[in-house]
């Protein structure tokens, strides 16, 4: 019976990650690779995946830190340099990985993977989580799910953009400006999820 | 890099390549924790707090710092001193700590403190670094406190909790300003109002 509602609670958190919760467009994480690399659909893609493979991951990894190095030791107060070198360590391990293993899928992510260890998404899931005090399954559901909502929020971001590239905007509000205010109606719209889930 | 005077590095960082409008940078905790003053206030002094000590150790070490290291040696710098602010916080004001959540631990991965300490710090002499993480610090506060009084302002009739004469009585609150797409809203305006104004925009952030 527990592990049937843990389950049910770790989906439940993993949708609410994507749409209520999203977050970029609630918790404005990762919104500098959000205005810089969200002009076409294509390396939206690839960042997008990339940060749903590594949020997951680490996300995961931290919580084995956390739980079992880091709370015996009573040493949680140092979570925030763990976290950063573990995010770090894995990213590069994996870079190491895909150029030995996969050089087709290392010329298509690779460029972006670097990109992703200053990406504070990926230390705010970890720190969200913490913070929230997620079991193993919801904790992992919930790396998932917030790392999929990024990528929908920047997918979507890049279409909206390329679709805006012959309009005539206002000099002041080129670039970060016009993107901050579809970013602004997308937020709103998400807002309309709330109350999807109870 | 040619000598530039205290006082052209302290302008510069503060206006003309005001971190937020120009660079288009650390607008993670911009955005999240400018719906109340108050909020806006303790985490601006934690930023500048942060960014000038980092500044300052960096410049001292940058003597003695590997080059192909030197990241990892700035973020630890910078984890330093976040840890400091985190468990001051918990110690002396637990409730803003919970307020600020997350947001405390993200000042590390904020792309200002670690920009200033890869392109300026470690080229400049202690003082002069200083003054520059200060002044950015101050440059990215000032962004920050705009946005959020005028959030604090439309959204619930008041600035620090305290109730505006004309606003609180005759206002219909915009509860949206002190949601999500109220912050989006808000910065925009301000980077277009910022780009608009200052001389030679060009305005090509990447």
């Amino acid at each position: 019976m527990s592990t049937h509602t843990e389950l049910w609670h770790a989906m439940v958190v993993c949708f609410s990650a994507v749409f209520t919760g999203n977050i970029l467009l609630t918790t404005f994480l990762g919104m500098c690779p959000f205005l810089g690399v969200s002009r076409e659909v294509k390396t939206a893609l690839g960042l997008g995946l990339a940060v749903v493979f590594v949020m997951t991951s680490t996300t995961v990894l931290n919580w084995l830190v956390y739980r079992y190095v880091l709370m015996p030791l009573q040493l949680e107060f140092f979570r925030f340099i763990i976290f950063i070198i573990v995010i770090a360590a894995f990213v590069q391990l994996v870079e190491m990985i895909l150029d030995r293993y996969s050089p087709l899928l290392y010329q298509k992510l690779g460029i972006f993977l670097p990109l992703i260890t200053v990406n504070c998404a990926i230390l705010g899931a970890s720190l969200f989580m913490v913070i929230r005090e997620y079991r193993f399954l919801t904790a992992a559901a919930y790396g998932f799910g917030s790392g999929i909502g990024w990528l929908l929020a920047i997918l979507a971001m890049a279409g909206i953009r390329q679709k805006l590239q012959p309009a005539r905007i206002p000099r002041g509000l080129q670039g970060p400006g016009i993107a901050l205010i579809i970013a602004g109606l997308m937020a709103l719209a998400f807002i309309g999820f709330t109350g999807v889930l109870q | 890099m040619k000598k530039r005077s205290p006082a052209d590095v302290a302008i510069q960082a503060l206006w003309r390549d005001n971190p937020v409008f120009r660079q288009i940078l650390g607008i993670c905790s911009a955005l999240a924790v400018t719906n109340l003053v108050l909020n806006t206030l303790v985490m601006c002094a934690a930023l500048t707090l942060t960014t000038a000590a980092s500044c300052l150790t960096v410049s001292l070490l940058r003597k003695y710092t590997p080059d192909r290291i030197r990241m990892m040696v700035q973020t630890l710098i910078i984890a330093f001193y976040v840890i400091l602010i985190d468990i001051w916080l918990k110690a002396f004001w637990p409730e803003m700590g919970r307020a600020l959540g997350p947001y405390v631990g993200l000042i590390i991965t904020n792309c200002i403190i670690m920009g200033r300490c890869e392109a300026f710090a470690r080229f400049n002499p202690p003082g002069l670094a200083c003054l520059d993480g200060l002044a950015s610090g101050l440059g990215y506060a000032f962004v920050l406190l705009a946005i959020s009084v005028v959030r604090e302002l439309l959204g619930m009739g008041s600035i620090l909790g305290l109730p505006v004469p004309w606003f609180a009585t005759h206002w219909d609150k915009w509860i949206i300003m002190v949601m999500p797409p109220g912050a989006f809203f808000t910065l925009a305006c301000l980077v277009w109002l910022f780009r608009s104004l200052a001389p030679n925009a060009e305005g090509t952030a990447k």
